[in-house]
């Protein structure tokens, strides 16, 4: 049986592309004033969809809603509560998530720019453009629908950094590759790590990586806009409110370029290449994008092949954390691992191996499978140019800000995004460390009968670790939110919802 | 050696104090989920054999679940349950607890149900035990006081090692493990540090051990012939059930999941308390009643020593039957957050998993007893969040560390005292650091 083919026309196009090409960029977070007027512009509003076109195009669109954004446009109660459970209580609105993110301290969302109880946007509307296109994009789209139906509450600007992050790191380098073809067909047990997806991790109404459907609104076929919706593969009798739609997660994450560079020259005053191997083993890859670790000989599958010399390894090649600290950010990040460690050769050593047996090394099998974590990111920087080491590094007056606007899709929020955020990245015990989290995104907040969160190790060949202490904060939360990325068809969907809202008004 | 064990007391409340006890408990916290170790109701710091404890009210929201099999469901009381896992012999902790914090105690109990213990507190506890059907302990011997030793030593080389650092890093690996080796001797004579000898293992639980070594394996070779003759009865029930049992895993409301998640990862380590029913009939009863003896041993013989199957992060769990088998509560203490103790669920021993919960009430559909089940994800994990309960009073004795830090720590002690080690057991050791 072979699945029905995906319609990239219905699909937004973010999802498949980060538009390199369009440089410039900006994120419109709105309110909506008048939900007629905001219903109105969206109905005509240019989204550009998934459909590969010979040309790139100058100018891309992309929208998406918060919970209280999809209610603000009339969609019901009973609809919006089909969608998950984070996604409905929000990036910044509950304690206990925000324990759990890391958002405490510096980074507590009663610090926000936007995103907390206080400020928090109903959507985002994100626009692409080449050099110097976007202002006249911004301004064609800005018809009087969005002047009556919305209130701007912040225009989140970008820079181009021409594929780098603010530190000076290549960015960007690693994304999983999406199963467009759904020839996927995960097994339980994968002994070997691969980096094609299952299109249902990063899209809902598709199967996941367990080959099972994401939980989101199936509305019944009586629904008067039912029709405008596509049967769920699921549950035919359906129809599905979130296929080929999904989360982003947004955070404004600011970074201390200058903070980040006076910690590293702290290490090795005078000696700019220990200074740089410093910061390279706390991101985990040369400033150019190369790993840490030696290349796996053989392909491993999923890899784009133009990128095989940034990409093609695991850390199968550095089993004691020598040549990439276990704790180096995009360790933690993507470790990079199968389900069931040590390659067991035949049935018996993977039975064996199931049951926990065949290895009793103090750092064996300890992490989760990488395959059910994945996120697919499409940030932006924003702020000041590129500063180089040595200009972070000179005294400067510049009160500029530098930071990075993180957007990542997911289609399980809490399983893809908060778990990489909780488990591998403020985690102290990961990969059975201690007393450290990631050097890069740590809040290095104290927990219970751990005072110590902000240390820094790097194993040695010989001898002990070296071992760095009090590792300063370096990228502070300054606004976040979690968005539902519609299809082209729920679009529609949501333009129309005025129709049923007049029709019960009239009863 | 000494061996673990745990304690389980249950009682039911009375219905009209239940609001006067949940105050009560919630005046041993210093807030929701963060216990007060120093309360003076039970000051558990106080008690040095005590590794967790727990105080729940067992309160079942899904009792009206079995109405899915067309029978009426049935009302059992709210329990008070008080649980703990503890180094040596229950009885000895349980009289050293009356002895000490009987006020306390019997604050806490005058709130159930026909509590009349003025005079023989001990013994009212001793008949309100209710014993586990399979406990898991992550290693067997560890005691309270060792971790404690054991920790410290790991924190003064920590720092000898940053304060030496520039002095350790050009030297051999030998000449290192020298250097901390005098050390710690020279911080244990100045009284600093301290690394007690264990002791010798009881030659009742080791008899008790060897019994139930041979004594369980032989007990299924008697009984073999039967259940050879049960197998194929056994997989007809089995397959006949599992098609057709209810599915009972919807999601659960906001204010459950919130009020969970509110008394979760104030520490590095968790509690999880689950309550259900099983599906009804014998079938169900005698599987589980299998698979937890089962579980039992190989937890006892097998799997004592840092690892439960693949699971490295559960410090204790337990399994106890209630209301003569028609239910069934498990607690765990586990390192990290709930969603990664749910992803080892299911991605390392969804298999044990479904073993076991697939007799629970509307736990996801199983294939073959151990085959899907935990692998459909959303509705494995609302399940086991609708089945969890609240625990209002939770005391970890180590906060901070996980079973990999005990262990880590374990490892640090064996290779200080090692008189011989070869050169990559020496850089394995220094790796620990």
């Amino acid at each position: 049986m072979t699945n029905p083919p995906v319609d990239f026309s219905d699909i937004q196009g973010i999802v498949r592309f980060g538009y390199g090409s369009l440089t410039e960029a900006s994120f419109f977070l709105l309110r909506i004033r008048e939900a007629e007027a905001a219903r109105a512009w969206l109905a005509i509003a240019p989204i550009s969809t998934a459909v590969e076109c010979k040309t790139a195009p100058n100018t891309a669109m992309q929208v998406a809603f918060t919970a209280d954004g999809l209610r603000a446009l009339g969609m019901s109660e009973e609809v919006v509560e089909g969608f998950a459970p984070e996604f409905l209580s929000g990036m910044g609105q509950n304690s206990s998530r925000s324990r759990r993110l890391g958002d405490v301290g510096a980074n507590s969302p009663e610090f926000w720019h936007w995103g907390n109880a206080e400020k928090l946007p109903h959507m985002v509307v994100m626009f692409y453009a080449r050099q110097g296109q976007l202002q006249s994009w911004i301004q064609a789209a800005q018809n009087t629908h969005w002047t009556d139906g919305f209130d701007s509450m912040d225009c989140l600007t970008t820079v181009d950094l021409d594929n780098h992050e603010p530190f000076g790191f290549t960015d960007g380098v690693s994304q999983p590759t999406l199963d467009w073809e759904r020839e996927r067909a995960p097994g339980q047990n994968e002994i070997v790590y691969g980096n094609v997806v299952s299109l249902g991790e990063f899209l809902l109404g598709y199967p996941n990586e367990y080959g099972k459907y994401t939980d989101r609104p199936l509305l019944s076929a009586s629904d008067p806009l039912a029709k405008l919706l596509p049967q769920a593969e699921d549950a035919p009798d359906e129809r599905d409110l979130g296929h080929n739609g999904t989360y982003v997660v947004f955070r404004q994450l600011e970074q201390n370029v200058r903070g980040f560079w006076r910690f590293a020259n702290a290490q090795a005053p005078a000696d700019p290449q220990v200074r740089t191997a410093f910061a390279e083993s706390m991101v985990g890859r040369r400033m150019e994008g190369k790993p840490l670790v030696p290349l796996q000989a053989s392909p491993i599958q999923g890899i784009d092949s133009k990128l095989l010399e940034q990409n093609n390894f695991t850390y199968d090649a550095d089993p004691d954390g020598i040549r990439c600290p276990f704790g180096a950010h995009v360790r933690r990040t993507n470790p990079r691992n199968p389900d069931l460690p040590g390659q067991p050769s035949n049935p018996v050593s993977k039975l064996l191996r199931m049951l926990g047996f065949g290895n009793s090394e103090f750092r064996y099998d300890v992490e989760a499978s990488t395959r059910f974590h994945r996120l697919l990111r499409r940030g932006r920087e924003y702020g000041g140019p590129l500063l180089t080491p040595d200009q972070a590094i000179a005294d400067s007056s510049d009160t500029q800000e530098y930071g990075l606007n993180f957007i990542c899709i997911v289609a399980n929020i809490t399983r893809q995004f908060e778990f990489v955020q909780n488990s591998w990245l403020r985690n102290t015990k990961f990969d059975a460390l201690t007393e450290e989290s990631d050097p890069l995104l740590g809040d290095r907040q104290p927990i219970t009968g751990c005072p110590l969160t902000n240390t820094f190790s790097i194993p040695q060949e010989r001898g002990v670790r070296d071992r760095v202490m009090n590792v300063p904060q370096f990228i502070t939360v300054r606004g976040g939110a979690y968005f539902f990325l519609p299809s082209l068809s729920s679009l529609r969907y949501l333009a129309a919802l005025g129709e049923t809202a007049e029709k019960k008004t009239s009863q | 050696m000494t061996p673990q064990s745990n304690f389980m007391i249950l009682a039911p409340i009375d219905p009209r104090k239940e609001v006067e006890l949940r105050s009560l408990l919630a005046s041993m916290n210093l807030e929701p989920g963060v216990v007060n170790p120093q309360n003076s109701i039970i000051p558990f710091s106080k008690l040095k054999k005590l590794h967790f404890a727990r105080i729940v009210i067992l309160k079942d929201d899904t009792l009206n679940d079995i109405t899915a099999y067309g029978l009426k469901p049935v009302s059992y009381p709210i329990y008070l349950t008080f649980l703990g896992d503890v180094d040596g012999d229950r009885e000895i902790f349980l009289a050293d607890l009356v002895a000490h914090y009987s006020a306390g105690l019997k604050q806490i109990f005058s709130h159930c149900e026909g509590f009349t213990a003025d005079k023989d507190l001990l013994g009212w506890i001793k008949a309100k035990s209710a014993p586990p059907a399979a406990a898991y302990v992550n290693w067997v011997g560890r005691t309270v006081q060792q971790v404690d030793e054991e920790e410290a030593l790991h924190q003064a080389l920590e720092s000898y090692i940053q304060q030496e650092f520039e002095t350790l890093r050009s030297m051999r690996p030998r000449d290192i493990h020298t250097m901390l080796r005098r050390f710690v001797e020279d911080e244990g004579r100045a009284g600093r540090l301290k690394l007690t000898d264990p002791e010798p293992t009881p030659l009742g639980w080791r008899f008790r051990s060897l019994l139930n070594l041979i004594g369980v394996p032989l007990l299924m070779v008697l009984a073999s012939p039967l259940l050879l003759i049960y197998l194929p009865l056994f997989i007809v029930l089995l397959r006949r059930r599992e098609t057709t049992d209810p599915v009972i895993a919807p999601r659960v409301n906001a204010e459950h999941a919130d009020l969970l998640a509110s008394l979760e990862d104030q520490d590095v380590t968790n509690q999880f308390s689950a309550l259900g029913s099983l599906k009804p009939g014998l079938f169900r009863l005698s599987t589980i009643a299998f698979v937890l003896l089962v579980i039992d041993y190989t937890a006892k013989h097998l799997f004592n020593s840092g690892r439960l199957a693949r699971v490295s992060t559960i410090q204790f769990a337990r399994w106890v039957f209630l209301d003569g088998g028609k239910r069934v509560i498990f607690t765990s203490n586990y390192d990290g957050s709930l969603d990664s103790y749910m992803d080892d669920f299911i991605n390392k021993v969804g298999f044990g998993l479904n073993v076991v919960f697939s007799n629970g009430l509307g736990y996801p559909r199983t294939n073959w007893l151990v085959l899907d089940g935990a692998q459909d994800e959303q509705k494995f994990k609302n399940f086991l969040r609708r089945h969890q309960l609240p625990t209002q009073v939770w005391y970890n004795a180590h906060p901070g560390l996980t079973a990999l830090d005990k262990r880590r720590n374990m490892l640090i002690r064996e290779g200080l005292q090692a008189s011989t080690m070869n050169d990559s057991e020496m850089q394995a050791w220094l790796a620990l650091f």
